[in-house]
Parts: structure tokens; sequence; C-alpha cells
């Protein structure tokens, strides 16, 4: 196949993006129902195109066609198969792909659920999806083609950089794309919404399902990302605060708003401004995310190879699709504050203050991280801002949010009573308290240890009081909603994530040594035993690999085997080996030998010793998993159309009042 | 190229320590120019503390610090020759009895500012530091009033702001 | 009114964007300015790199303007800078310093044997710690330092034509005004 091929069928697939974005548009606006009916078959054959391209390029990486510049580039004769398909989204332009690609899968899901949404607004949202489809398209088309030829043909190629040859980079950027892509629903349904002035309440109803996914996989995405920085990258750090890990925090940051805030609308009608406007922020940050990636506007060690002509052209873009959903809203949002009253006690306030903290914490990320611009900018000399500044701040910023979550789903809407809070202040509070004293001689008095656990147990508690409520209240067969569950699922995730980061920062031990075979080391109550350095090989590495016995009180724990590799072009890359357990990890990297050359002698090795690690993504799981159950409401399914659409009406006429 | 590993050093760097550490491999320095490899190791050295708390307060003190050379990356994880060096001068200086102020302060009068990960509190950097503060100020308070008004609107319309079950019929 | 308040916000987001990219192309990413200039150079000694007996110290060098030039033989920029160095320091009107930063002294021998020696003095710094008083955190480097001992320019990264042109020659010009 050649690749040829591929740049045809993006081009194909632009053409359809084109008549998938302005046709349903001049239909919805004209009344015209043949126009409208362009938006499906247009974009199934959108996606059909892009697929075939991706197809394309991923059969060139199988056959080692090194005459397409980006193959060669990023491949070569000794890479592993499944490397070699991993290598397709390994740099700029194949991930830039794999957007579209997963761009497509979205829009293909919407146009297979949204059958029984009113014509004209599916048709508005279809179009939406369109135009950010020919964003996309244009500029893999016109700035970074994947598959231009590279002559003459080279007979190998360079390598995929040795620190994405892991499982976990196979799985990270496309669970990512998942979540940042899929803000876009989101976003196409409130433009839709902004572009009709209709049914402002039915609208948000079924974006709640969408957005739910797609902040679950941005959720998932940054696990596996973390993940992979910890297991691979070999600092034993989980998040370092650099830009690019930012720029998928913050859309997360306001996704989270976003589904809190989707929620008030939805039920009460209250907030639809606000939510309209989250919606917006939160796709313009994800597109803001890919901007400082691949801009090479900020130093990070994460970036793409930057490009001053890459960084207009999505800047162009970003301008259009965020300047002008914003001049669309600030034009057509709702004027009057719509929805039921609330009583300052209520759940609204509540969610309306996590709403607030999660806002200004993406904001102060935002600043965060554009400060050193603003410092080239106004001339104050580059200027550094980083996990101290950021480490700070944050918690401070959540620290309310903590302390409100158990309250939250006790209060009602509307209006909340007092009365059911002192309960759950009481319980949840003894139970923390005393948790916090127990745990206060187990940590040795370590202040964040027992922040730490206080934090699970006032968390957990509140989700295990109002569990019991629900059991004892509600019906049975309709306690427990998946909307419901999902929420408490999350709740509790939160609890095990700030667990597990207070309690690896407060026990971890960290440790370089030197290390002669035979001789032992310890660490957070094991004995480290050196047994030496031998050579290994493996497909597409050769490495030197150190041998450490790990015992606890004489018991044999473990057999760890880190790595230093040699990757065909010459790159260096640790493999640290990491005995994974559900209360500690342990954690070796090999550095050195200390007399260079002599590998049978002594090395210098990071000892780690990471008590409940593993628990910070295990909450980050948790929180995934709530948001999928969130989406598998019933509620949410789409089937009574004719019933929501009277209501729109109404609140149509008060709304342009 | 993509730039994708934590210690991606500078090529201003790059190629100095490979062919340093490899100094008969001339064929591979030629490699590395074609193809533009990367390094990447993390920065694993034992120094001899004087005790436990003096190493707790290395690793501190040196993640809190910027390597001037390479991309983004802490003293402590860097594996940039200078990392090491100032890596040393830290530990030297510690061991003649500097305080983390006074080590601060060797650094930022040789690298500037940009060494500090949390940007000193100046009037340049008053927007970094109160920025934030600013903005929950004023979102607090539009919040603040909104639910003030909408509380009002509650009392003013005579609607009962009890809560009635939601349209599902289930209050939560 | 309010209503416009995101929007204004974005275009400001996206004028420091652009301002960035533009930034961008006019500056190199890996360059710290450093706070040493116009501030005296730090006092160090030395050992001459043919002669590691003869010691050169700060005082030796003062009375004259002189460009102090961070090198090594195991830094490729250094090979693109140094036939720069060669046509074009004669023409500077200032001593040129070789500063051999973190090398080994038979290798830096080798490399100048190979490559020219255009420097009137060379200081031999093995271990780089006199190069942290510098500021220095890479090679190539570049400190034009008047005759006070005072650091006056200092560039990073390699010299090149332009460079000479644009900056460095203007500013030893300034010091020659000055100068009594």
């Amino acid at each position: 196949m050649t690749p040829e091929l591929g740049q045809l069928a993006l081009i194909l697939a632009l053409l359809l993006a084109l008549a998938q974005g302005v046709l349903p548009l001049i239909g919805a606006w004209r009344g015209n129902r043949a126009l409208m009916a362009v938006a499906r078959p247009a974009a199934a054959g959108q996606a059909v195109f892009v697929a075939m391209a991706f197809g394309i390029l991923v059969w060139a990486f199988l056959h080692f066609d090194f005459s397409v510049r980006y193959v060669a580039e990023n491949s070569n004769l000794e890479l592993p198969w499944y490397y070699r398909i991993a290598a397709v989204w390994g740099a700029h332009e194949g991930s830039l792909l794999l957007w579209i690609l997963i761009l497509n899968v979205w829009t293909v899901a919407l146009a297979a659920f949204s059958t029984k949404l009113p014509e004209v607004f599916a048709a508005r949202v279809m179009a939406v999806m369109g135009l950010i489809a020919v964003g996309f398209l244009a500029f893999t088309i016109f700035t970074s083609d994947p598959f231009g030829r590279l002559l003459p043909m080279p007979g190998d190629g360079a390598d995929l950089n040795p620190v994405l040859q892991d499982p976990g980079m196979t799985f990270h950027p496309p669970v990512l794309y998942m979540g940042y892509v899929g803000f876009s629903v989101a976003f196409a349904f409130s433009i839709a919404g902004l572009l009709g002035g209709e049914m402002e309440q039915a609208w948000v109803r079924w974006a709640r399902p969408w957005t739910n996914i797609a902040w679950g996989f941005l959720t998932c995405g940054i696990v596996a990302g973390s993940w992979w920085a910890y297991a691979e990258l070999g600092w034993g750090g989980w998040w370092f605060w650099d830009p690019v890990e930012n720029a998928s925090f913050m859309p997360w940051l306001v996704g989270l708003a976003l589904i809190h805030a989707q929620a008030v609308t939805e039920k009460r009608g209250s907030l639809r401004a606000w939510t309209i406007l989250l919606s917006i922020f939160a796709f313009s940050l994800s597109l803001l995310g890919t901007f400082l990636v691949r801009s090479g506007v900020l130093t990070s060690v994460h970036a793409f190879a930057s490009d001053p002509r890459r960084g207009v052209f999505i800047l162009a873009f970003l301008t259009i699709v965020v300047g002008g959903s914003l001049l669309l809203y600030a034009l057509r949002a709702p004027k009057v504050a719509g929805g039921k009253p609330f009583a300052l006690l209520s759940r609204e306030t509540v969610l309306l203050i996590g709403n607030l903290m999660f806002a200004v914490a993406s904001a102060m990320v935002l600043l965060g991280t554009l400060f050193p611009l603003i410092g080239d900018a106004m001339h104050l000399g580059r200027i550094s801002v980083g996990p101290p500044y950021f480490g700070f701040l944050f918690p401070l910023l959540m620290l309310p949010v903590v302390l409100l979550l158990p309250f939250g789903p006790f209060l009602r809407w509307g209006k909340g009573e007092a009365s059911l809070l002192k309960p759950v202040l009481l319980r949840a509070g003894i139970a923390a308290a005393a948790c916090a004293i127990v745990a206060a001689f187990f940590v040795d008095g370590k202040l964040k240890a027992i922040a730490g656990v206080a934090a699970l147990v006032w968390l957990g508690v509140g989700v295990l009081l109002y569990a019991l409520k629900r059991w004892r209240e509600a019906p049975r067969g309709k306690r427990y909603p998946a909307e419901l569950a999902g929420m408490l699922l999350a709740h509790l995730g939160v609890g095990v994530f700030v667990a597990g980061v207070l309690l690896t920062e407060a026990l971890g031990v960290t440790s370089d040594v030197r290390m002669a075979p035979g001789q032992t080391q310890h660490i957070g109550g094991y004995d480290f035993r050196f047994d030496g350095v031998q050579r290994t090989t493996g497909p597409n590495w050769r490495a030197d690999q150190g041998t450490i016995t790990v015992t606890r009180d004489g018991h044999a724990v473990a057999t760890m085997t880190p790595q230093k590799r040699t990757y065909p072009r010459g790159q260096v890359q640790t493999e640290s080996a990491v005995d994974a357990g559900f209360f500690r990890d342990l954690y070796v990297a090999l550095g050195e030998p200390m007399d260079a050359g002599n590998i049978e002698g002594a090395w210098s090795l990071r000892l780690y010793y990471k008590p409940f690690v593993r628990w910070i993504w295990g909450g980050g799981l948790l929180m995934m998993l709530g948001g999928f159950t969130c989406a598998a409401d019933k509620r949410f399914r789409l089937k009574r159309i004719a019933e929501s659409a009277p209501v729109g009406a109404l609140q149509l006429q008060e709304t342009r009042a | 190229m993509m730039r994708f590993g934590r210690s991606a050093p500078c090529a201003r760097m790059l190629f100095g320590t490979i062919t340093r550490n490899h100094r008969a491999q001339g064929a591979l320095l030629l490699l590395l120019l074609l193809f533009g490899g990367v390094l990447h190791a993390q920065a694993i050295e034992p120094m001899p503390f004087a005790n436990h708390a003096q190493e707790l307060r290395f690793q501190r003190l040196t993640a809190q610090l910027r390597c001037p050379m390479c991309q983004n990356e802490t003293l402590a994880d860097s594996n940039a020759p200078i990392a090491r060096d100032l890596r040393n001068q830290i530990f030297q200086l510690m061991q003649h009895g500097q305080s983390d102020a006074q080590i601060k302060h060797f650094l930022v009068d040789r690298y500037s500012d940009f060494v500090l990960y949390d940007p000193p509190v100046k009037p340049g950097t008053w927007l970094l530091w109160f920025g934030p503060l600013l903005i929950l100020l004023a979102g607090g308070s539009v919040v603040f009033m909104v639910v003030r008004k909408r509380h009002r609107d509650g009392i003013a319309a005579g609607i009962s702001t009890d809560s009635g079950p939601t349209d599902n019929g289930d209050d939560w | 009114m309010s209503r416009l308040l995101p929007l204004f916000g974005f275009l400001l987001l996206v004028t420091l964007f652009g301002f960035g990219i533009w930034w961008n192309t006019r500056h190199d990413q890996t360059a710290i300015p450093s706070p040493l200039i116009n501030k005296p150079a730090p006092a160090f000694v030395l050992p001459e790199l043919y002669d590691p007996a003869v010691k050169v110290s700060k005082t030796d060098l003062l009375g004259k303007p002189y460009l102090l030039n961070v090198f090594a033989s195991w830094c490729v920029e250094c090979g693109v800078e140094h036939p720069v160095l060669q046509v074009e320091g004669p023409t500077l009107g200032v001593q040129l310093v070789g500063y051999n930063y973190k090398d080994a002294p038979a290798d830096a021998k080798r490399w100048l044997a190979e490559h020219g020696n255009p420097y009137h003095v060379l200081l031999a710094d093995q271990s780089g710690d006199t190069a942290i008083n510098f500021g220095v955190y890479g090679a190539p480097e570049s400190f034009l330092i008047d005759a006070r001992g005072v650091i006056r320019y200092k560039h990073i990264g390699p010299l090149t034509p332009g460079v000479i042109r644009r900056e460095l020659k203007p500013a030893i010009a300034a010091l020659s005004k000055e100068a009594p």
C-alpha cells in the first residue's frame, strides 16, 4: 500500500469533514432536512477515510517502509512489532493522526446514539464536531504530514525513543486522547444549544453521560501517564507539575467542575450559563494542551519538537474555535438566572463552592504554567515555576473540598437541613480523629501521614454513612441508582487518593547507595542484598542487569532485577525494578558502576520504600470507575424527548424576556 | 524528533557526556549526531552524608532547585554534568554548615532566579503568588452574591425552597 | 458586559501565546541570562593548560579587557565555534583567554593541535568548580571582562559571525570608549 493513498484519504476526509461541518448548519438554519441529513453519512465516510489513513501508517510501520520519513525517524529493523504499532503515535505527526481517529470514534458514536435527538439539534451537534475535524485534518495535511517521503530510502530507521518502549506508553496516549477529545462532545452540545437557544435544560441531560465518560477516560489516561512516569522514568515520582502534565490536569479539573455543574443544571435548571461556559472551557483547555505540547512555547521534558509554523497554525485554530464560541456565549448565553431557587444551605451551594475551588485551582495551574512566559514578556528574567509552587497552593485550594465532601450528598436540593449534617460531622469527625490518634503511634507522629489517615477515614465514613442512609430510607431496588453509586465510588476514590499521596510522601524512604556484591542495605524494614550485575539482552537492547534479593526478618520477599539498557542507536535507558504491593512498593534503580567499566564490582543504586503509593492510582481508578458508572444511569437513555421539550420552550421565553 | 525523556539533556551537553563516557565509541557519536539520540538515565549518586537528617535535607533541597541545563528537571533528578557538579557543591556547602537559604542564595548569585522552582515573592512575581488568591476572592464574591440572590428570590417569590423530589421522583 | 469577560481573558491568553511563539524564534530557550553582568568576575587561580605549574589568577589578567571563552574537547558545538574564533579572534582587539572546562588536559591539547589555538592564555578547570562561580553550565560560553575585572557581556552557545558583529563588537567598542 502506498503512503500517498494515506495522504489522499486524509484529503478526502477533510472534504467530508467540511461537508459535515457546514451543510447541516445551513440546513438547521434554513430548515432544510436534506442538508441536515448530510451530517451522519459524512461523518461515517470521514471516519472510514481517517481509519484508512491510520491503517496505512500502521502498515508502513509493520512493513519497515523507511521511505516514509515518519517511519524512518521512529522505528528500525530491530524494534519489536508491538512497539512498531505504538510508534505510530510516538511522535508529533502520528499522534495527531491518532487524535483525529479518536475524534472520529466519538463522532461516529455520537451519530449512532443521537438518532432520538431532535433533528435540528443533532444536526448542529454533528456540524460542530465536523468543524473541529476540519481544523485538525487541515493542521495535519498542511503542517504535519505523516506520509512525507524520505528519499533516498535509508536501509534502516532511527529509533522510537526508548522511554516510549514500555507497555504503559502503548496505552497512555490513546486513553488520554479519548478524554481530551471526549470533551468535544459536551462542547458541541453547548454550542448547538447556544446556536438554537432552546431546551437549555434538556441538552444538558443528553450531554451528561458523554461528559462523564470523557472525564473517566481522561482520569484513566492521567493515571496511566502517572504510572508510566513512575515505573519507566525511574525517579519514583508520580507527578512532576511539568507543563505537559499540567496541560492534561487543567481540562481534568474543569471537567470535574463541569460534571457537577451539569448535575445542578439538569436537575434544577440553575447555573445554565456556567455549565455552558465550563463546557467551552473544558474543550478549550484540551486544545490548549495540544498547543502547549506542540508549539514549543514552554520548556517541558515531554514536549514534541517545536516548530513555530505549527504553533502559529494551532494558535490560529484555537483563536477561531475558542474565540468564536466565547463570542457566541457572550451574545447568546441565558441572561436571566433560571431554575429553581435555593437556600443558603443547599446542595446547590456546596456544589457551587466545589465548582469555585476546581475553577480557581485550574486557573492557578494555568497561571503557574504560563508564568515563565509572562516573565519573559515583562522582562523579569527567566523564571521557573515548579513543584514547590503548585504543591503549596493546590492542597490549600482542595482542603475546603475535602472538608465539605461528606456533607454534599446529605444536603437536599433547594434547601438542606442542618439537623442532618450534625450526625455526619460527629460520626465522621470522631472516626477520623480516633483513627488519626491511633495512626500517630504507627507513623512516628508524622503530620502528613496522620492527615492522610484522617482524610481517608473522614471521606470514607462520609460515603459509608450516606450509603447506609440510602439503604435504610430508599425503597428496595431504588437504593443505589447508577448515578448515585458512581458518585459514591468517585468520592471514595478521592479519600484513597489523598491517603496514598500523603502516606507516600510522609513515610517513603529514598536512598542513593553504593553497593558491592554481597552487601546489604536496610531500608524501610527491608533488607536489600546486592548480588551483582550481569549482562543480558532483549529483542532490541542489551543491558547490565543487577540482581537484588529483598528479605524481611530473614524471609524472602522478592528478587528484583533493575536494568540499564542500551538501545541500538546508543540511547541509554534505565529500567527500574518494582515489587508492587497493596501496602507498599519496593523500587530499585541501577546507577553506574563505581569503577567505570568494571560491571562486576560495586554499583551505585537507588533504593525506595514507598508505602501506599499504589493507592494514588487506585484512588484515580475509583474516580474513573465512578465517572463510567454515572454515565450508565438509566435516566440518561434517550427515550422521552417529547416530554422535555415543553419545559425547554417555556424556559426559552423566560430567558429571552 | 520528539523529546519525551525526563532527562533528555540539551544537545549542547549531551554529546559531550557520551564521548567522555564512551571515548572509544566514535562511531556511536556519529550515529547520535545523525539521529539525535537520547541519553536517559537518572541521577544516582551516593554521598557520604553525616547523618540521615542531612540526607533528607539534601533530597528536599535539591528537589526544589532547577537544573540550569536541560528541559525541565530538578537538580535532584537531572543527570546532566552541571547538575552533578551543583549537587556536589551543595553537599560541600552543607558540610560547611550553610543553611538552605544561604545555599539558594549562592546558586541565585551565579545562575539567577531561574534555579528556584518557587520564585521569590517580589513585585514582579506578585501576580504569580497573589493571583490565585485574587481569583478566589473574585470568584468567591460572585458565588456569594449568586447564592444570596437565589436565596432571596426564593423567599420573595414565596416559592418554598423546600425541596420536593426531583424530576425522577428521587430527592438525591 | 460580564458575559464578554471570558472572551477578553481568552484574547489576553492568545496575545501571550503569540508573544511566546515570536519570543522563542528570537531567543534561545536554553540560555539563562547571567546575573553577573556588570559585577566583578569571581576571583580564581587556575593552572595554565600547557604548564600546570604556572598558576594564573584574576589579578594577573587585570589591566586589559579580555574575552574568556569556555570550551572543551567533548563539546560538539565548540567545534562549530572554533573556526569562527580563529578568524574573528585577532580582529576583536581584546585578549582571548581559553577556559578549558571539565576536560582531560591531554584531550584538550590534542583538540587544540587539531583545530588550532587562537588563545593568548589557556586556563584549565578540570573539576569545573571555578566555573560554577562564573555561572557556567555548559560549553561553549563566552564572557567579556573589562580592564578592571568586571564582567560586561556574556554569550551562551557558540559565537557566530552574526553574534560577534551584532553583540560582541559593540560591547568591546563600548569598553574602549570609556577607557581613559
